[in-house]
This record gives C-alpha cells, structure tokens and sequence, in this order.
C-alpha cells in the first residue's frame, strides 16, 4: 500500500527531513504552437515532482506500523479502539524526540472540497492534540489535512466512505 | 490562385487546429435561452481556408451560448457586399454578419468584417484585424464577442480563458482551455492533487493550493513564464486562496493557529493578517467583486453556512439560513448575487441568491454539484458535477435557461475556475 514510501534507510534519523522546500520546477521547453501564439495567452508547461524520503526501520514493525485512525460520519472523536494504536506512538515519539510525524486528516467525498479539507483538518488535530497530552512535543507534530483528495476507497457508499474518514500516520522520511 | 507560401499557411493553420483537438474539452448544449435571436453568418469572402474557419469559429460561439438561432447563410459574402435586406428578412434572421480574408506581407491576413441589423435595414458596425493563418479562432471569437456586445448589450466572454483540474490515473494536471474548450494547455502536473484554481484579476496568474509536498500549499503561478511562488506554506494546511479585487492579496485559509481560519497575505508571501475568528471551520473565502467583503463559508453556528464580514475585519454577517448546508460562496462580477453550493435532500445543488432580496432559486438537478465560477460578464456560471461516477464541468446560465456540458474524453475533470476579460 504505501510501498513506496517505504525506502529503507538503517538505523540512522534525519530529523531535519521536511515537507517545505520549494519544489523542484522542470525547465521543458514550451511547444512551437505555444510560442507561435502572440496574443500573450500561452502556458509554460511546469512538472511537480514530490520528494522521496528515507523510512525509519523502528516504525515499519508490529503496532507501529499500523498508522490509520478511522472516524464516524461528521466525527472528530477519537474512537475508544484506537487508543493503544495511539498510546503506541505517543510513547515512540516520546522516547525519540528528534523524530517527526505528520498528521493527513482525511475526509469523505460528499460536498465541497475545501470545507472536505477543513474537515480532514479537524480529525488530524484531534488527533495531534491527543498524541501532546500523552507526552509528545509540539514541533514533533504536524497536523495536515488531505480532504477528499486522497481516497483509500473510491466507490460512493458507507463502506467506502467510512475507509476514507481517517487520519493517517507518516514519520520522518515518509513525506 | 493558391501560392506555395498561402498553402503551406493553410496547412499550418490545419495543424493547429488538429493539434487542438486531441486534449480540447468537448462542450455539449443541453438547454438553450428561450428567446434566440436568429442570426446569419455568411462564409466569409476570399481566402477560403481560412476565411471559412474563421466563420465556423464566430458560429460555433455564438449558438453554444444558447442566445442565437443559426440561420443558413449560403454563398459566401464579402464585408462591403451590398445587402438585400428584404431576402435575408424573408429567411428570417434578424442579423447579418459579412465579412473578408485578404492575404497581405509575411503571409499574414487582413480579415474584415460587418454586422447587419436585418429588421431595421443598417449597418451596427465592423472591425478589421490582422492576424496570421495560426490566429483564425482568436479573429473568429474577437468577432463573436463583437456581435454578442452589439446585439445583447454586455460584453462577450468567447476570448476568455477557463482553468481546471484532469484527473487521469495517477496524474493530475492544471489546464488552460479557451472559453470554447479548444487549444487546452497543461500549466502544472503533478502526482499530488491540485485543488482550488483562482484566476488574479490580471489574468496572467493563478493561485492554487498543490499537495505535491504531501499537505496543502498555495502557489501563484505565472502561466506565460511558467514561474511560481509560495504565497503560504505554513505549519499545517494552507488552502483556499481568493484575490482581492486590485490583484494585490489573497484572502487564504491556514491552520497555524489551529482550526482552519481566514488570514489574508500578499501575493508575494508577507503580511499574514489574520481577518475573521471563530471557535470552528472559516473557509472558502471570496471577495465582493466592489472588495468591501468576504464571503465565506463557516460552521460557527453549527452547519455549514456562508457568512460575509468587512474585508478589513470585523463583525461576521450570516448570508444563508435554510437548510444544514450552504457552502462555496461565489459572487457575480456585478456583486448583486451569489452562487453557492446547497444540500438538498442530499443532493448538492447549484443555487443563487439575489442578495438584496436574499430570494434563492436552485439552478441545476444533478447530485453533486461543487466549485461554482461565474463568467466575468455574469451570464452563465461554470460548475464541476459528476455524470455516471466521473467527474465533469457544466455551465448553466443565471436565468436557468441554457445548460452545456464540457468533458474531456479519458479522465475526470473539476475545479473550473472563468478567467477574467483580457485586458487589450
């Protein structure tokens, strides 16, 4: 599932490791058609390319590498089942300080994308809120959201929404 | 006679066109204006390649905009032809358009042309252009913008530009398309999700929030240079991003703080100021087009609903009352009504509100309609929407009355976003 973020790096942490660097912009030239037009409307193709991290070894094995916190309809409530996943990770990124996580609140695809985003938003920091009273330091912790951009599930029912209201887990190298 | 240099412009003029179609947005008339003005556009006299394109383009625009009736032209008619007004009144068009291509130096063409008011037996005017064989569609939607303005009264939007977002496995990129849907071009791909287009009033730029660094980021991007900047990259999410009317700030929704809230910044990235507080969500800002406000969607009250406060700060006003979820605040350019995205029995529908009367008509009977955009003369506002599980735009007019639908063949296309007029 998330093989490719899964690069193996030894035991070392780079905790500097972050998501803000300006990304890398191509310099593809643009297309005769395009240059040929001279009424000030052409478009200069730019490629995005996202940044592949290195994972940590540590958080890839038993319940550490369950990363998923799932969410009832119109909910931000952490649910009792998943206390110990999050007590888990609270006590790693306790014990491991210069280790960073980010926090992706999902939301469910029904309505607008931008309030789907401020929704996803409020899930990765009820999250993030609970993982600081359980001892974690606040420049450890970024909570984002990814809205309805990033569904598991992608039909559009209960069972597929429910996968997609979630918060997902990513440390050091995964982003 | 057809010269070696006139053909070899023909055919380029042919490959442009051809080169057009492979990525264009096919746009579909479902429902048109009740009241068509019958109009008739003769071929073009001379060069016929070209003056032929230019013809179908002025056609092709004028019936997609639901507002004319074609009437068969015939023969092709030259810009100073003298006019039987009696016969083009018995085919019963209430207009004329004649016009001419004439080859001049570097292979370039003078294209002439002249609207007629059948009924009142006179001319309304005429324009001439110089282009080359490659500039026949920009002439052709010149014209029909020409004709529109003349004959309704407001400005025509055929030389716009609109911005959306194609998803096709995998991949997602920002296009720019003509308002006609042709010469489509791909500003931005990415892996990530690219949401939440807007056009700076200059229509050279665009901001929008991009996830390819694994949370949202708002960029302004020039489209000529390709060039781009962060405009927000705070801790947490930044989304949202609306212009101020001058093309000097964007409102923005950020995180920093915690719960999304509204800030404004430069568009080059300094002078974060917050504007608005609540205890939950303030998102989807959008200024009155007069920059006094900001309308916005906020769930402060306990549902979902639009809000406007001074863009300066102040005391939030609510807009929208019925029902539990009225979000996507969009103006009209002229700042009298507002489009916005409401759930009706569970279905999300395009409404617009007359804001001084604050009466609200649903324009659209679809299920999952989002991300309204007005046209900059207000006449049709373009939505995303879904049709058989895949993502695709329509436009409806403020009236109800003309429908279109604009898709793309492989992939799903959303977050359209009308450019602005272009500034001459």
């Amino acid at each position: 599932m998330r093989k490719k973020l899964m690069i193996i790096l030894g035991a070392a942490l780079i905790a500097g490791c972050g998501t803000t660097g300006e990304p890398e912009q191509s310099g593809a030239p643009v297309e005769d058609r395009d240059a040929k037009r001279v009424d000030g409307t052409q478009v200069k193709p730019v490629t995005a390319d996202d940044q592949m991290g290195t994972a940590l070894a540590a958080v890839r094995q038993g319940v550490l590498a369950k990363r998923s916190v799932f969410f009832d309809y119109d909910s931000f409530v952490i649910k009792d089942e998943y206390k110990s996943l999050v007590e888990a990770h609270a006590r790693f990124l306790v014990a491991n300080p210069k280790v960073k996580m980010l926090i992706q609140g999902n939301a469910d695809e029904r309505g607008s994308r931008e309030y789907n985003l401020a929704l996803g938003q409020k899930r990765a920091e009820a999250l993030k809120k609970m993982l600081l009273l359980l001892g974690a330091r606040e420049d450890q912790i970024e909570a984002v959201s990814l809205g309805e951009e990033k569904p598991r599930c992608s039909e559009s029912n209960e069972a597929c929404w429910s996968q997609n209201r979630r918060d997902d887990m990513l440390y050091t190298g995964e982003f | 006679m057809m010269t070696a240099l006139k053909r070899a412009a023909f055919a380029l003029f042919a490959l442009a066109l051809s080169l057009a179609a492979q990525a264009q947005l096919t746009i579909e008339i479902t429902g048109a204006g009740a009241n068509r003005i019958p109009i008739a556009i003769a071929d073009f006299a001379g060069e016929p390649g070209v003056a032929r394109a230019v013809a179908m383009v002025v056609r092709a625009d004028l019936e997609r905009s639901g507002l004319f009736r074609l009437v068969e032209a015939g023969a092709p008619l030259a810009e100073n032809a003298a006019v039987n007004f009696a016969d083009w009144k018995s085919r019963g068009t209430d207009a004329l358009v004649v016009g001419s291509v004439t080859p001049t130096a570097n292979g370039r063409f003078e294209v002439r042309f002249r609207l007629h008011d059948v009924q009142k037996q006179a001319s309304l005017g005429g324009l001439a252009y110089v282009m080359t064989a490659q500039q026949g569609r920009t002439t052709g939607h010149r014209i029909a913008d020409y004709v529109y303005e003349k004959l309704l009264g407001e400005p025509g939007i055929f030389s716009t530009r609109v911005a959306y977002v194609v998803k096709s496995a995998g991949r997602f990129e920002l296009q720019i398309a003509d308002a006609d849907g042709m010469n489509a071009q791909t500003a931005l791909a990415s892996k990530e999700p690219i949401i939440s287009p807007a056009w700076a009033p200059d229509g050279g730029r665009l901001a929008y929030v991009s996830f390819e660094s694994k949370k949202p980021v708002i960029y302004v991007h020039s489209l000529a240079s390709g060039r781009r900047h962060v405009a927000a990259n705070f801790k947490g999410s930044n989304s949202a991003p609306a212009w101020s009317p001058d093309g000097r700030k964007l409102a923005v929704v950020l995180t920093k703080d915690g719960a999304s809230q509204l800030y404004s910044v430069n568009a080059d990235g300094s002078g974060v100021v917050r504007l608005a507080s609540s205890a939950g969500i303030d998102t989807e800002p959008f200024f009155s087009p007069d920059g006094q406000f900001i309308y916005f969607t906020s769930d402060r009250g306990g549902s979902p609903q639009v809000y406007r406060v001074p863009s300066t700060g102040g005391e939030a006003q609510r807009i929208t009352f019925e029902g539990s979820y009225n979000v996507t605040p969009r103006l009209s350019p002229d700042g009298r009504s507002m489009a916005f995205v409401t759930r009706n029995n569970g279905r999300f529908q395009l409404a617009l509100m007359d804001l001084a009367s604050r009466q609200t008509q649903i324009l659209t009977d679809s299920d999952k309609d989002e991300s309204p955009s007005f046209a900059p003369n207000g006449r049709m506002i373009l939505y995303a929407s879904e049709i058989g599980g895949r993502g695709v735009l329509a436009a409806v007019s403020s009236d109800g009355r003309v429908k279109q639908r604009l898709s793309v063949q492989a992939g799903d296309v959303r977050e359209p976003a009308w450019g602005p007029f272009l500034k001459n």
